[in-house]
């Protein structure tokens, strides 16, 4: 192997680098000035953010065990984006609340290591390479949402969602070993060629499926996802519900689109009944919901059964917009998560009733809070409208109308309990709103570019236009 | 003609907006109404420009009048499909700009008025700036993608208005059912857009409505359940039109949004945003025409007739001056698209085309006047309601006269505006479908009775208690409704059928008298029952609703619609479907928390509590799920 070939790896190579960096800098740095390390964490990240749009070629590594190309960079550049402006919009909290324990720099090393796992489980190129990058997402996410100590809600959202992801993962291996079992091959390209039609590979399939099906959080593997998001710290619900979602949907698709492309037929009607099942219930759930991170939690069930729709088609629109859909979505979420954070760090609380006035005290939160509402329930002009209308198009033109029509239903249901949250915040006067506060410099950076992000996707076009472009890679 | 101007119409109000919207706790409340009218009144004179230059300097080329657009490429959404940006000048979309802006103009006049005093003045100015936007760049839209942008801007700003007065409980509510009920009609619009979008490949409205097109020339190559794809199409944007046009079934919002401050109710729900949906199904008459031969105007003929009918008849009995002129406006929206529908499309056949246009018009003029006027009278007596009303004719004057201008034009008295157009709308019925000719008369009588009804019971009759004397409001008030008042006699004299018809080509209109001495006449007598019923105090109004009992009980609780709805919603969706999800959320959900909570923090039992709790009803789920997923999926395969 050709030592410039390790430029491949590039992201993984540079992340893992400010990893060690981290751990390095947490034995220098001294106990008082323990705040240098979030904002070399933040400074590093943002480095590699950057480095990451520079060009890069396409090619394997390890005998195809890893590949990469403009496409799967995409992927990793959306998913260091959403990470970079989580970092921001958590940095406060580091410090007020996990530094005060003379603790901090775990939490970054934690979050990057899961990020290094995604990378990795992206780019695989076999199912082995892919579990390992499952795995090593997934299990400091754990340890991140039992970060806490103090709150009894935050060990008992690890230990949840470390039982649910060993659960979700032993059954992805199983379904891998099924897919082994029949055809001879953990590689992908091998096993391309030889599904098809027979009972154990289309079990494990599913089982396969559904271990992945876990991260997206999908009816009926979601049971997990209020609870944790619930007892998490708000950055890492966040970050389960954004990052974690995110690179799920793009390994799915890529997977879907390629591995499994001979077996659409049927996993075109499979993914139907979860995605109708998913809409339902992720938003039947979400009506009566009166804690913020779990009203959030709902919603993002919800969301994930519309990018079905897109996912079901299977060719290039499918792809850009499902792209399209993630990549604002992320933005959404993230700027209604950040303002949850900023509120509760500030006053604790985290009810809808809690955030009752809002608009009165504290406008420019409500605002942003507004906008991220509005472009997850997809009214325009805000960018949620265009990702949820491309995907229905895209959806409408290979003729699934009626589900189109239920998933415009469903929009219809979110829009309601959206505007409860509006309405709490803008229309209803509360004695004891919640007082004004000012937020540090990176809560607002984090929100800003949230919300430019909200702002500008939709109506700047090229941003699809390059996506639409770039998944023609997935034929 | 450069249309490039054009595109500062809509812009204006756009910068007026986010003006007032960014600066809003920096700006004097003083300035911000005079920065709001001021950008307007640039707005409407490029509007009047516009329609001077298109219909005049302009005209016809070659016997038609020619349609102009200019748009951007904005998105190349697949190789074949693109989306564009642009504006559309033809005769609907200059009429439209003529009547939002002279609405507009003479609500953001009243509203300095009317508004004086309020905490959120200025943020009153930056939401109507931002609807009148919203409905500009509605009516200059040149593809079915962009009118649905703004088709759902004007909803927002609509509900941003209807809840102005946050601390009403009952104005969040109507915001609310506001928004959510024209939604769920627009996803019947959604879902035709994207019928359309599939089977002609296009969004644009030049393309689609071209009779020679291939849209139109191929409607019937797709079929679905017996009728093709672009007839459901159609049918499911009619949908979208009538949820924002408040037709029967879907207006039950409507009434509800007289929450809002009263000039919101002059603007948004009489003249501009309501006639939004009768001005879709105009945009794309060519389509509903030709495709399947007419047969979805047919449904829009007998919604619009149902409507008109349903809505006059409860406008008889409401209290409630404003819910009155809403029910009328239902009314009279019904009555445009009973003109759309019986409606053919060359030459004089295109009657009701042109018709159901000009009553567009002139009843935006009139419905404004009136709202406006039950403001000027709402704001002196501080009541919405008939029984906190009477004799006003002697301390408000200029209101009286005005009003009486409008109830006239609405109940179709020659000379008025409201007797060309509606004239015009009963000769289309009439050659069309005796039916709905036979409907629309009798609408015709029950407006005039309704309408004087409310101004006898305002202005004559007997002086109430009032806390102190009424007075006549301030001029910013009064020069909008002598304004209005003056065009609602004159515009009727527009000779509509010269510049707006169906195929663009114009033809001359005349007055069909027997038609229109019956028409007049039911009027007349609509006014003369009026008179008789309540012109003096008397009980015979009392006696009436005692005589029909049962009936006017129904008719006054608007025939149970609300309470139908309120079963489907709450009995059925709420108790049935979403209370016991969230029990079962309380129950085992949240159940799991308690249960847990009352464990110690040390994880060792933690595990233990959580073992004996519910992660196992997870697991369980979760195997049980894949399982499932996995035997359907292998059986659907073998």
């Amino acid at each position: 192997m050709d030592l410039s070939n390790i430029l491949l790896m590039r992201f993984e190579v540079i992340l893992l680098v400010v990893i060690l960096l981290l751990i390095v800098g947490e034995i220098f740095i001294s106990q008082a000035k323990k705040d240098a390390v979030i904002h070399l964490s933040i400074f590093l990240f943002g480095l590699h953010t950057a480095i990451g749009f520079l060009n890069l070629e396409e090619g394997r590594l390890f005998g195809g065990m890893f590949h990469t190309n403009a496409m799967i960079e995409l992927f990793k550049n959306i998913l260091n984006i959403g990470v970079l402006i989580l970092l921001l919009q958590s940095g406060d909290w580091v410090k007020e609340k996990i530094m005060k324990n003379s603790r901090g720099t775990e939490f970054f090393i934690l979050l990057f290591s899961s990020l290094l796992g995604m990378y990795f489980m992206i780019s695989s190129g076999d199912f082995l390479m892919f579990y390992l990058g499952l795995e090593l997402s997934t299990l400091p996410v754990a340890a991140l949402a039992a970060y806490e100590t103090t709150k009894r809600i935050s060990s008992e959202s690890g230990i949840k969602l470390i039982l649910s992801a060993a659960m979700a993962s032993g059954t992805a291996l199983m379904g891998i070993s099924f897919l082994y079992a029949t055809s001879g091959s953990i590689y992908f390209n091998d096993i391309i060629l030889t599904v098809g039609a027979n009972n154990l590979t289309l079990l494990g399939f599913v089982l396969f499926i559904a271990g992945l099906a876990f991260k997206i959080s999908l009816v009926p593997f979601h049971f997990w996802t209020a609870d944790v998001y619930e007892g998490a710290p708000i950055a890492i619900a966040s970050y389960l519900s954004v990052i974690s979602k995110g690179a799920a949907v793009f390994i799915l698709m890529i997977l879907l689109f390629t591995v499994f492309k001979p077996l659409m037929e049927i996993w075109d009607k499979l993914l139907y009944g979860i995605a109708v099942a998913t809409m339902f219930l992720g938003n039947l759930f979400a009506l009566r919901q009166q804690n913020m991170k779990r009203f959030l939690a709902y919603s993002s069930i919800a969301q994930a059964g519309f990018i079905l729709l897109g996912l079901m088609i299977g060719n290039q629109l499918g792809a850009a917009t499902v792209m399209y859909f993630v990549l604002i979505y992320i933005f959404s979420n993230l700027a209604a998560f950040g303002v949850v954070q900023a509120i509760s760090l500030q006053t604790g609380k985290e009810l809808m009733g809690d955030y009752e006035g809002l608009y009165r005290t504290n406008p420019n939160l409500s605002l942003i809070m507004m906008l991220a509402l509005f472009s997850l329930a997809g009214i325009p002009p805000v960018a949620g409208f265009f990702g949820k209308f491309f995907l229905f198009t895209a959806a409408a033109s290979e003729g699934y109308y009626f589900l189109v029509f239920l998933a415009v239903f469903n929009v219809t249901i979110s829009l309601y309990y959206y505007l409860l949250v509006v309405r709490a915040m803008f229309l209803r006067k509360s004695n004891n709103a919640i007082p004004y506060f000012e937020n540090k410099i990176y809560m607002r950076l984090g929100l800003l570019i949230a919300v430019i992000g909200i702002l500008v996707l939709g109506i700047y076009s090229p941003v699809y236009e390059y996506i639409y472009e770039l998944s023609a890679n997935l034929q | 003609m450069n249309i490039s101007y054009i595109i500062l119409i809509p812009v204006i109000p756009l910068v007026v907006f986010l003006l007032l919207g960014i600066f809003n706790r920096k700006i004097k409340p003083s300035v911000s109404g005079y920065v709001g009218v001021f950008g307007l009144l640039v707005s409407a004179v490029l509007s009047f420009y516009a329609a001077f230059e298109y219909f005049f300097v302009l005209g016809k080329v070659d016997g038609v009048f020619q349609t102009l657009s200019e748009k951007i490429v904005w998105m190349n959404f697949t190789d074949s499909l693109h989306i564009d940006m642009g504006i559309l000048v033809d005769p609907i979309s200059v009429m439209m700009l003529v009547v939002v802006s002279t609405v507009s103009l003479m609500v953001h006049i009243y509203s300095r008025g009317y508004m004086h005093g309020d905490e959120g003045y200025t943020k009153f100015f930056a939401f109507l700036s931002l609807f009148t936007f919203s409905m500009y760049g509605l009516v200059l839209a040149t593809n079915l993608f962009q009118i649905y942008i703004f088709w759902e801007l004007v909803g927002v700003s609509s509900y941003l208005l209807i809840g102005y007065y946050y601390t009403k409980t009952s104005a969040i509510a109507a915001a609310k059912k506001a928004f959510i009920v024209t939604r769920f009609a627009d996803f019947g619009f959604l879902i035709g857009i994207l019928i359309i979008g599939y089977y002609t490949g296009t969004f644009d409205f030049e393309t689609l409505n071209n009779p020679e097109g291939s849209a139109i020339l191929n409607w019937a190559s797709y079929s679905f359940m017996g009728l093709s794809a672009l007839t459901w199409a159609l049918i499911l944007i009619f949908i979208g039109g009538a949820g924002k046009s408040a037709m029967f079934p879907l207006h039950i919002w409507l009434p509800d949004a007289m929450e809002g401050p009263t000039p919101v109710s002059a603007l948004i729900h009489a003249a501009t945003m309501v006639v939004a949906g009768v001005f879709l199904v105009a945009r794309l008459f060519p389509m509903y025409y030709f495709v399947d031969d007419g047969f979805v105007l047919q449904i829009v003929a007998y919604v619009g007739a149902f409507s008109a009918l349903f809505a006059a008849i409860i406008a008889i009995t409401q209290t409630d001056i404003k819910r009155v002129l809403a029910f009328s406006t239902m009314s009279q929206l019904g009555y445009m698209m009973l003109g759309l529908g019986v409606s053919g499309f060359e030459g004089h056949s295109g009657v009701g085309y042109m018709a159901s246009m000009f009553h567009l018009f002139t009843h935006a003029m009139f419905k404004a006047l009136l709202f406006l006027g039950a403001g000027s009278v709402i704001h002196a007596v501080h009541s919405n309601f008939l029984k906190d009303m009477g004799g006003l004719r002697k301390y408000m004057p200029i209101t009286n006269i005005t009003f009486l201008i409008a109830a006239l034009a609405i109940a179709g008295v020659p000379p008025l505006a409201g007797f060309w157009s509606k004239d015009e709308i009963l000769v289309a019925a009439y050659e069309h479908n005796r039916l709905i000719y036979y409907i629309g008369v009798f609408v015709a009588g029950l407006t005039a009775f309704y309408m004087f009804r409310i101004y006898f019971g305002i202005f004559w009759g007997k002086d109430r208690l009032y806390h102190h004397k009424p007075k006549e409001s301030p001029l910013s008030m009064t020069f909008p409704l002598l304004v209005l008042a003056f065009l609602s006699i004159t515009v009727g004299f527009i000779p509509f059928s010269e510049f707006v018809t169906p195929d663009k080509m114009g033809f001359t209109a005349h007055l069909n008298y027997p038609l229109a001495a019956i028409a007049s006449a039911v009027g007349l007598i609509g006014i003369a029952t009026a008179w008789v019923f309540y012109k003096k105090e008397n009980q015979l109004g009392d006696i009436w609703a005692n005589r029909f009992g049962m009936l006017y009980k129904w008719t006054s609780n608007k025939f149970y619609f609300d309470e139908i709805y309120m079963f489907i919603a709450k009995k059925i969706f709420f108790k049935r479907v979403s209370e016991p999800f969230a029990k079962f959320d309380r129950k085992y959900v949240d159940g799991t928390m308690v249960g847990i909570g009352n464990t110690t923090v040390a994880t060792s039992r933690k595990i233990k509590g959580l073992q004996s709790g519910r992660v196992q009803d997870y697991a369980f789920a979760f195997i049980g799920g894949a399982v499932i997923i996995g035997l359907i999926f292998i059986y659907l395969w073998t």
